[in-house]
C-alpha cells in the first residue's frame, strides 16, 4: 500500500515541491477539449483555432527557389545549421560506429560541373519534396508520406526499413539509420533501421519559421515560401526569373527549384 | 499402364541426416546473423547510403525468382496436359513453395526493423509494387497449397487442371511483380526498362528448374529409385530452350539500352569498365552460366550423361546468382544522373561509382536462406507422398490414372 | 486507496498489469518517488493520473498521426511533453533519459515486459538549453 501511495501523482506533499511552469507548458499544446465518455474511450474536439491547431494546409505548397550564382563554392552554412537543428552530422554523438558512407546526410553541397565548358557551380541538394515523390509511390508501408503542404516526411511509426523509397528517389536524398541513436532532437526523431531525409524543418514551418538551412545563409541564395501564393515572395520571384527542377524529365514536380543552371 | 505409386523417402540414412545437419548449421548461422545484425544495426553490413540493397537481397530475390520457376514443370503437367511430367508435379510444386519460404525468409530478416513485420501486413500503400508482391507471395502460397491438395485427394482430383492453371497465371504474375520492383525505378539508370518484367519470368523458369534438376535426380540417385531416360532428356531439352531464352533477354536488355545513349554510360560500365560486375557479367553470368550449360545439355557427346547435366545445373544456378548481382548491386553502383551531361561531386558519394565488399553475416544470412529452403524440401519429401516410387517409361508414358 | 479498490475488480490479464504497474517503484524507486516522477513534473499529468497510467500508449498514438501526419501540433498527447516532464535529473543537474533503468518510463515498462519502442527514434531527454536558444531564435 505505501507503494502504491508513494506513485500517487497527487500527493500534496508532491504539489509542493513542483514548479509548474512545465504542466502549463503542456497543457498549452493541449487545445482540444476532451470528455472521458468511459475508461478508455476518448472523444477529443479542436476548441482552439489557431493557426498550428488546424494542421498542413493543401492549400498552401512550401518550396524554396536556390540561386546557385549566389551560393558560393566551399560555403557550407546550409548543411551546418541543418546538422545542428536536427542533429546529425558534425555536432551529434551518434553514428559514431557508420563509416562515412553509412552516415546521414540530409543536405548536402554539389559541386556540377559542366564537362564541355568547364564552368563550375555549387549548389545545396536535398530532399526535393516532389508533388510526386517516387518514394512515397513505391512505400509499401505508407510510412514514405506526403503532407497537404507539399513536405515530403517519413512516418518512422511505421517504416519497416526496407530502403525501396532510397532507390526510388532520383536525387539520393534519403539516409538509412545503421545504428542505435542517443542523442536526437526533440522535434526531430531518427532512429535504428529506418530512414530519413530533410524535413524541410517541418517543425519550425508549423509554427511560422523558415527552414534552418534558408535562415543561416547570408548569401541570400536559399528562399523559402508558399508555391501556391502568387504575391508570396518566392512566387513573385519564380515568375521572373528563369529556373530549374532537377530531373525535371523525370515528371516527380520538385518542390524546390533552382535558377542559375 | 501402371499406377504411379507416391511416397516418402526413408529419410533415415546417415547421408540424409548429415545433409540435413550440414543445413540445419546454415540456418543456424544465418539466425545468429541475423540477432547480430538486427541487435548492432546495418553498420556491421556491407550496406550503406549508396548501395541499400546488398548480398542478402541477391540470395532473396534469387530465391523468389527461382520458386516460381521451380513450380514449371507441375504447370506443364496440369495446363499444357503434358502427362510425361505428371507424376512429377507434386515435387514441383512442393518445390516451389519451400523456396519462396527460403526467399521470404531472406527478405524480412533484413528488414531495417524486422520486429515490425506486422506493419507490412497491416499498412498497406497500394500503389507500391512491394505491397502488391506482399500479396502475391501469400496468394502463392495459399493457391500452391491448394494446387497440392487437388493432387493429393482423389476426391479433388476433377480440380486439379483449374488450380494447376491459376497456380500458373499466379506465378506469372508474381515474377511479373519481382522483375517490375526494379523496372519501375525509371531513377536508376540501370533499372528503368520494361524488359525487366518478362527476363524476370524467363529467368524463374532457368533457376527454378536447374534446382529442381539437380534435388531430381539427387534424390532418386540416392534413394534408388529408377526413372527413365526419355524423361531425363525431355527436362534436360525444356531447360537448354529457358537457357538459351535467359541469354536472349539479356541481349536485347542491353541491346535496347545501347540504343539509348542516355544509358550507354551504364552499359560501358556493366559490359567493359566495371570491374567485378563486369567480370561476373560476361564471365559468370554470360560464359559459365549461359555457353557453357547449353554446350552441356545439347553437344551430343553429353546427350546421356547425367554428372553433364547436374554440372550445368550448377552454372546456371551461379550464372543466376551471377546477374541477380549484377541487377540489384550494379545497378546501385552505378551513380544517379543528376545533371545529364554534366558531372558532379559532393560528400555524399554523388557522381561516383560505389564500391560493395559484403560482410560475413550478410552472406550467412543470404546462405541460410537457401538451406532453409533444401532443409525444409528434403522434410517434406520425407513426410509426405510426394516422390513417385519409380518413374520408367511405363509410368510417364501413359499415367492417365495421374491427375491431369 | 481508490486506485487498489479498482484493481481489485479487476480479473484476468487486466488485473496482472495493473498490479505489476503499481508496483513499478518498489524495485529501484521506493524510497523515492519524485525522482520517479520527473524534474519538471506538475502536480498533474494531461489526464488523470490512473486514466494515464492504462492509456498513455492510445493517447500517443492517436495524436502522434495528427501531429506527423496533417501537422496539428496543438496536441494533447505529445511524447516531447512526456519527456520534459518526466525526465530526470543527476546530482550534476543533468537530465537522465527517461528510458534509462529506474527512470519513469522504463521502470513500468521492465516491470510489466512490455517492449518500449518510442526512444529507438525520439529524444530521451528534454533539449538542452543551447537547443532551445538557438531554436528560438
Amino acid at each position: 500500500m505505501s507503494q502504491k501511495q508513494k506513485m500517487d501523482l497527487n500527493s500534496a506533499e508532491h504539489n509542493a515541491q513542483v514548479v509548474d511552469t512545465a504542466r502549463r507548458r503542456f497543457l498549452g499544446q493541449a487545445a482540444g477539449a476532451t470528455a472521458v465518455i468511459a475508461p478508455g474511450i476518448t472523444l477529443m474536439t479542436i476548441a482552439n483555432a489557431e493557426a498550428s491547431s488546424e494542421g498542413a494546409s493543401s492549400a498552401k505548397r512550401w518550396g524554396m527557389l536556390i540561386d546557385t550564382n549566389r551560393c558560393e563554392e566551399g560555403c557550407k552554412d546550409c548543411v551546418i545549421a541543418c546538422q545542428q537543428e536536427n542533429g546529425w552530422g558534425i555536432g551529434s554523438t551518434d553514428e559514431s560506429l557508420s563509416n562515412s558512407r553509412q552516415k546521414a546526410q540530409w543536405i548536402r553541397t554539389v559541386t556540377v560541373r559542366d564537362t564541355d565548358t568547364g564552368h563550375t557551380n555549387q549548389l545545396p541538394m536535398m530532399c526535393q519534396h516532389c508533388e510526386h515523390p517516387p518514394c512515397v509511390d513505391v512505400c509499401p508501408t505508407g510510412a514514405s508520406m506526403k503532407r497537404a503542404d507539399g513536405i515530403v516526411l517519413v512516418d518512422k511509426h511505421i517504416c519497416i526499413g526496407c530502403r525501396y523509397c532510397m532507390m526510388a528517389c532520383p536525387y539520393k536524398a534519403r539516409s538509412f539509420i545503421h545504428e542505435s541513436m542517443h542523442d536526437q532532437k526533440s522535434h526531430a526523431p531518427r532512429g535504428k533501421g529506418t530512414v530519413e531525409s530533410c524535413t524541410m524543418c517541418v517543425h519550425r514551418v508549423d509554427r511560422g519559421d523558415q527552414p534552418a538551412c534558408v535562415e543561416s545563409c547570408d548569401k541570400g541564395a536559399m528562399m523559402f515560401g508558399d508555391l501556391n501564393d502568387p504575391n508570396s515572395e518566392i512566387s513573385k520571384k519564380l515568375a521572373t526569373v528563369s529556373s530549374t527542377q532537377i530531373r525535371a524529365d523525370l515528371g516527380t514536380s520538385p518542390g524546390v527549384r533552382y535558377s542559375g543552371i | 499402364m501402371k499406377r504411379v505409386v507416391y511416397s516418402g523417402i526413408e529419410g533415415r540414412s546417415l547421408g540424409y541426416w548429415g545433409l540435413m545437419g550440414v543445413l540445419g548449421l546454415f540456418i543456424l548461422m544465418a539466425a545468429g546473423s541475423f540477432f547480430f545484425m538486427e541487435h548492432s544495426g546495418h553498420h556491421a553490413t556491407g550496406m550503406d547510403n549508396q548501395i541499400v540493397w546488398g548480398i542478402p537481397h541477391v540470395f532473396a530475390i534469387f530465391l523468389i525468382v527461382a520458386a516460381s520457376g521451380a513450380l514449371n514443370v507441375a504447370s506443364i503437367s496440369s495446363v499444357f496436359n503434358q502427362k510425361i511430367y505428371k507424376p512429377l508435379a507434386r515435387m514441383s510444386a512442393i518445390l516451389a513453395l519451400t523456396l519462396l519460404a527460403g526467399g521470404l525468409a531472406v527478405l524480412v530478416l533484413d528488414l531495417g526493423r524486422a520486429d515490425r513485420l506486422v506493419v507490412a501486413m497491416t499498412s498497406y500503400n497500394f500503389k507500391s509494387i512491394f505491397a502488391w508482391n506482399i500479396y502475391l507471395y501469400t496468394g502463392f502460397f495459399v493457391i500452391v497449397l491448394t494446387y497440392l491438395w487437388t493432387m493429393f485427394d482423389p476426391a479433388m482430383h476433377k480440380y486439379t487442371r483449374t488450380a494447376g492453371t491459376a497456380a500458373f497465371l499466379w506465378r506469372l504474375a508474381l515474377t511479373t511483380g519481382t522483375g517490375s520492383i526494379f523496372g519501375f525505378l525509371s531513377a536508376r539508370q540501370g533499372y528503368d526498362a520494361a524488359v525487366m518484367a518478362p527476363m524476370f519470368i524467363i529467368m524463374s523458369f532457368a533457376f527454378g528448374k536447374a534446382i529442381f534438376m539437380i534435388l531430381l535426380i539427387g534424390t532418386y540417385r540416392y534413394t534408388e529409385r529408377s526413372m527413365s531416360a526419355d524423361l531425363i532428356m525431355r527436362l534436360k531439352n525444356l531447360f537448354g530452350v529457358f537457357v538459351a531464352a535467359v541469354l536472349y533477354f539479356t541481349v536485347v536488355f542491353h541491346i535496347t539500352n545501347l540504343y539509348a545513349a542516355e544509358h550507354s554510360g551504364f552499359e560501358r560500365f556493366i559490359l567493359i569498365e566495371g570491374g567485378i560486375f563486369t567480370m561476373l557479367f560476361w564471365g559468370v553470368q554470360v560464359f559459365l552460366g549461359g555457353i557453357v550449360p547449353l554446350i552441356l545439355i545439347y553437344h551430343s557427346a553429353f546427350s546421356h550423361n547425367y554428372r553433364a547435366l547436374i554440372v550445368a545445373s550448377v552454372l546456371v544456378i551461379l550464372g543466376g546468382i551471377a546477374q541477380v548481382y549484377g541487377i540489384v548491386i550494379g545497378g546501385q553502383a552505378y551513380p544517379l544522373v543528376l545533371f545529364p551531361g554534366k558531372e558532379v561531386s559532393s560528400s555524399f558519394n554523388d557522381g561516383v561509382i560505389s564500391s560493395y565488399t559484403p560482410s560475413l553475416p550478410e552472406v550467412l544470412l543470404g546462405l541460410g536462406g537457401v538451406a532453409l529452403a533444401i532443409a525444409l524440401f528434403l522434410f517434406a519429401i520425407k513426410v509426405l507422398r510426394l516422390v513417385p516410387d519409380n518413374l520408367n517409361a511405363e509410368h510417364t508414358e501413359n499415367s492417365s490414372d495421374v491427375p491431369c | 486507496m481508490v486506485l487498489s479498490k479498482k484493481l481489485k475488480q479487476r480479473v484476468g490479464i487486466l488485473a496482472v498489469v495493473f498490479t505489476a504497474l503499481m508496483g513499478f517503484g518498489s524495485a529501484a524507486l521506493s524510497d523515492n518517488h519524485e525522482r520517479a516522477i520527473g524534474a519538471n513534473a506538475g502536480d498533474a499529468c494531461v489526464k488523470d493520473t490512473s486514466w494515464m497510467r492504462r492509456n498513455h500508449m492510445e493517447l500517443l498514438k492517436h495524436d502522434r498521426d495528427r501531429t506527423l501526419r496533417q501537422g496539428i501540433r496543438s496536441v494533447e498527447g505529445s511524447i516531447k511533453g512526456c519527456v520534459d516532464c518526466h525526465a530526470n535529473k543527476d546530482e550534476q543537474g543533468h537530465f537522465i533519459s527517461v528510458n534509462a533503468e529506474g527512470e519513469f518510463c522504463s521502470g513500468c515498462h521492465s516491470y510489466t515486459a512490455v517492449s518500449l519502442d518510442c526512444f529507438e527514434c525520439h529524444a530521451t531527454k528534454p533539449d538542452t538549453q543551447s537547443t532551445t536558444a538557438r531554436t528560438a531564435k
